[in-house]
């Protein structure tokens, strides 16, 4: 469980973590989604006591990171930036972490065998590839088999395969019954992996809620259509009851699934149709949407909903 | 109003209880893995593990010994062919080990700037801060392992120069060191070079950046004897002889009762002066690294 209560992270001027107040619980992987900058690399680091909060606190099972008198077997964490110095073999690399927590020799192999890194075992980590690096990482993550484990995008520098292999594990970690808090910027990541999402924006919290309703709030489908007889058919659909939006281009865009009654209507009044098709708005889509308004929300100080409200906005839906 | 309610997944979690019931209050998974209290001891054993596993390790030390045994012995053999019965009178034959010490300490500065600066460089910091969240202890382990090995390697090194050179420069009158002599020339001169790599190591924790750190350590070693060097006007003598009786090298030369000047540092002082400039570097040092992110 890893509990965060009004954590806030000011570099200058610069606000990077804003009051942030939400907690991730065992069992589920949590996605923490937010474009780049949002505050994520930063909020993981003040959860492992690298960086002091400005403000706030957060504690790991209750206790602050170092209270922890065994941090390796409470929780793992993959961070942004290579931890690793290069000029160590990877079992040397895993070696002196064990050693730092006490931790049986044994695990060393078992965990470079985890992440498939037995045949690199011994060489040095500066030859490796973006990828590598990556499993390494995971690997010390992996070392002291914690109940927690925190993964800042993972998935950056993986081919396919390993991609997949993350999934996986994230997944397998989570059904063991622990907490797994993973970082992307990627919604359609998010969307294959997490059962929880925290969605944060300019370092504010915009959404807390489980993957499955962020869905349901957020597969809004419509219908497309373009027509060479446009006003017509915005008099008939007009006549109908139809709320219409204009999109791109000649395209118009009808709420709902209403794809049956436009076909319909059209050909009762005649009107030739280009294109009638329903559409399912991406999950990206709504991600780009919620955190462009607190880029907005941001510009234009004032009276208006606050970050919090957004959240609900969300969860309420 | 019937019994359906929205669906409001989070809104329980959203008020965290620091103070959890007894008994198990964060569920979750245990592992077979047995938990360890870790203390200094463990710190120790990683960062042993890390010193080792590098190859600037090796290189450092590599060279320190080739610079301290080399020109010890090459000084030794050089001076003997050049001396009679008489030369050397009631000299110290110890104190041609200085020169090879002087040149290997930038060996040593250089491998206690990297013990800390490298970690930096890599961002191993975070994955060391993040396995040993007390930050006094990561400082104290590295400090205790560096320190240990630069002291045991100067110790061996210039012990072994000093033995060879003694029986070289037996036929040149020079005295027969007393154990004094023995053991200012080389547990005094091992505790002040390790201490003065010690010095580095805190040095590359505050400026956290090598090529800068170790920088300032050779200018800290070489720059007073050279600033006194061209202080040549009468008014600023007396803080040319200050420069110079406390430059590191001066300080060195005491552990072989030749100080380059009459007054200035004598007996045992370098090693109090170095042994509170890293005291006093290392309170400063650990209350930076306590009150800053890594
Ligand atoms: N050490 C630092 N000094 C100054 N600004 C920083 C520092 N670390 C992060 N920031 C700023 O804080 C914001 C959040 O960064 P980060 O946490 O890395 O975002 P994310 O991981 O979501 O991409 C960014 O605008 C970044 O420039
Ligand atoms: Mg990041």
């Amino acid at each position: 469980m890893i509990e965060l209560e009004g954590l806030t992270k000011r570099y200058g001027d610069k606000v990077a973590v804003d009051n942030l107040t939400f907690s991730v619980g065992p069992g589920l992987v949590t996605g923490f989604l937010g474009p780049n900058g949002a505050g994520k690399s930063t909020t993981m680091r003040m959860i492992l006591g690298l960086d002091h909060p400005t403000a706030g606190d957060v504690r790991i099972d209750g206790r602050h990171y170092d209270r922890l008198k065994d941090p390796l077997t409470c929780i793992g964490a993959l961070l942004d930036a290579k931890g690793v110095h290069g000029g160590r073999s990877a079992y040397n690399h895993l070696l002196c972490l064990a050693q730092s927590n006490g931790i049986p020799r044994s695990r060393v192999a078992q965990v470079l065998e985890t992440v498939g890194l037995t045949a690199v075992a011994r060489k040095k980590a500066k030859g490796f590839s973006l990828g590598m690096g990556q499993r390494l990482g995971i690997a010390g993550a992996l070392l002291g088999d914690p109940r927690i484990l925190m993964f800042d995008e993972p998935v950056n520098g993986l081919d396919p395969e390993g991609i997949h292999w993350i999934r996986t594990l994230m997944k397998s970690l989570a059904a063991q019954g622990r907490t797994v808090f993973v970082s992307s910027h990627l919604m359609s990541e998010m969307a294959l992996t997490a059962d929880h999402l925290v969605v944060i924006g300019q370092g504010r919290l915009l959404a807390d809620t489980s993957m499955a309703d962020f869905i349901q709030a957020n597969s809004r489908s419509y219908v497309r259509i373009r027509c060479p007889q446009r006003e017509r058919l915005l008099d008939v659909l007009h006549q109908a009851g139809i709320t219409v939006v204009e999109a791109g281009g000649e395209a118009l865009e009808v709420a709902g699934g209403k794809a049956e009654q436009i076909g319909e209507l059209a050909a009762r009044y005649g009107l030739v149709l280009h294109e009638l098709s329903p559409r399912q708005a991406s999950l990206e889509e709504a991600f780009m949407q919620l955190t462009a308004e607190a880029v907005e929300y941001h510009a234009q100080p004032g009276p208006g909903p606050g970050p919090q409200d957004w959240g609900a906005g969300w969860k309420g839906a | 109003m019937s019994t359906h309610q929205p669906p409001m997944p989070q809104a329980p979690a959203a008020a965290p209880h620091w103070q959890a019931a007894p008994g198990g209050p964060y569920p979750g998974y245990t592992s077979p893995i047995p938990i360890v209290r870790t203390h200094l001891g463990h710190a120790l054993a990683s960062e042993w593990t890390k010193i080792k596993s590098v190859r600037s390790t090796m290189w450092t030390l590599g060279v320190f010994t080739v610079l301290v045994v080399g020109i010890g012995l090459m000084a030794g053999a050089l001076v003997e062919s050049h001396s009679d019965s008489e030369s050397l009178s009631g000299e110290n034959p110890l104190s041609f080990g200085f020169f090879g010490l002087l040149l290997g300490s930038i060996c040593i500065i250089t491998l206690g700037v990297l013990t800390t600066a490298s970690e930096y460089g890599t961002g191993m910091i975070r994955t060391t801060m993040t396995a040993c969240p007390s930050r006094a202890r990561v400082l104290a382990a590295k400090s205790i392992v560096f320190f240990t090995v630069a002291f045991v390697v100067t110790l061996l090194t210039s012990g072994f120069v000093a033995m060879v050179q003694v029986s070289m420069l037996e036929n040149t009158g020079a005295r027969t060191p007393s154990g004094s002599d023995w053991f200012k020339a080389t547990v005094g001169i091992s505790l002040y070079i390790a201490l003065l790599g010690l010095l580095s190591l805190l040095i590359g924790s505050v400026i956290r950046h090598s090529a800068g750190a170790i920088t300032i350590m050779i200018g800290v070693l070489l720059a007073p004897l050279v600033l006194a060097l061209f202080m040549a006007t009468e008014s600023l003598s007396n803080v040319r002889d200050w420069l110079f009786e406390y430059s590191i090298p001066n300080q060195l030369s005491v552990f072989y009762a030749n100080s380059l000047s009459e007054s200035g540092p004598s007996g045992w002082d370098p090693l109090w002066i170095i042994l509170g400039l890293t005291a006093a570097v290392y309170a400063g040092a650990y209350a930076l690294l306590h009150s800053r992110d890594v």
